[in-house]
């Protein structure tokens, strides 16, 4: 039905199609508006719940979508579907996630909606995005540290990268 | 401004926002149906810095049309009906705020694995409890710290 060797850019041309459709919903729900998000986490002021009709709208497509992928072995496009496995509740999630909700209230921004901001010519939000990238450069950096410690700890010779 | 628990009538937008939250669900969908990858953006992003072979394309191409869908609107402006504007960005924060909120946005998802995208569209529409906690969480955070630099350190 699908061959995955014969058109090798036809995944690259719907990747980008879906961003490009992302960013357009993203701004037409008004959520490329760090403003606007942030009124909905005023819960004390005056609130815009217009975020969860977002989420709402979103969930409420893809839901069918996931249903369906769980389904099936390959992408239409004949790449393999992956999908999360990790089913682990860890202190790293809760923290990162709180973390991240800080950063969110302290800005309005999260990081789809800066990329949007971004091509839409605002300098705060290449601010934004290339704090974000040196974040998560600190991470892999971090990440690469307890990696090694972790090895010279067991003491195994060979280092495997991810 | 106004206290008190109460609904911004006037700048509430239930049906632009449903419609631009079903073009994202559309977006999720078709990613994970013909390419079977999650739209997780936080986490497209980072792969790029963790590069392998033959998985970087894709996510040049996803970010480069984020990047390019404020052009794609503005062309379409012209068949915009005057009843739907997309009302011009507002970025209330400081600049040293906005650089240290991206650090740590940056650091969170990545220890999270997942931010609104990933765990919030996706890993809800997915009915993951991970997901769910993730995302109880960052709201949370969020709501809080809003209220603090709002309404207690009048800060923002």
């Amino acid at each position: 039905m699908s061959q995955p060797t014969a058109k090798p850019f036809l995944p690259h041309v719907l990747a980008f199609a879906t961003g490009l459709v992302f960013g357009v919903g993203l701004l037409v729900a008004g959520m490329a508006d760090p403003h606007k998000v942030l009124a909905f986490l005023n819960l004390a002021g005056p609130w815009d719940p217009s975020l969860a009709f977002v989420m709402g709208g979103a969930i409420g497509v893809a839901v069918f979508a996931f249903a369906y992928a769980r389904k099936r072995a390959t992408a239409l496009l004949g790449d393999p579907i992956r999908l999360p496995t990790s089913r682990d509740i860890t202190p790293r999630l809760i923290l990162g996630s709180v973390a991240f909700g800080v950063g969110w209230g302290l800005a309005g921004f999260c990081p789809a909606p800066a990329l949007v901001a971004l091509g839409n010519g605002q300098p705060k939000a290449v601010v934004f995005v290339v704090a974000m990238l040196v974040g998560m450069a600190a991470f892999e950096w971090l990440e690469s540290l307890s990696t090694a410690r972790g090895t010279l700890n067991t003491s195994v010779n060979a280092v495997s990268p991810r | 401004m106004r206290r008190g628990r109460r609904v911004d009538w006037t700048h509430f937008t239930p049906w632009a926002s449903l419609l631009g939250g079903i073009l994202l669900g559309i977006a999720t969908s078709l990613l994970i149906l013909f390419n079977g990858r999650v739209l997780g953006v936080c986490g497209i992003v980072a792969g790029l810095l963790r590069p392998e072979r033959g998985d970087t394309l894709w996510r040049v191409a996803l970010i480069a049309g984020l990047v390019a869908s404020p052009w794609l609107v503005r062309g379409l402006a012209v068949f915009q009906p005057t009843w739907f504007t997309i009302a011009a960005p507002q970025i209330d924060a400081d600049w040293p705020v906005v650089a240290g909120a991206g650090i740590i946005v940056g650091v969170g998802t990545r220890y999270a694995n997942g931010c609104t995208s990933g765990h919030g569209v996706c890993g809800l529409a997915r009915l993951s409890p991970r997901s769910a906690i993730a995302t109880v969480s960052f709201m949370a955070a969020g709501f809080l710290t809003v209220f603090l630099t709002q309404h207690v350190l009048h800060i923002a």
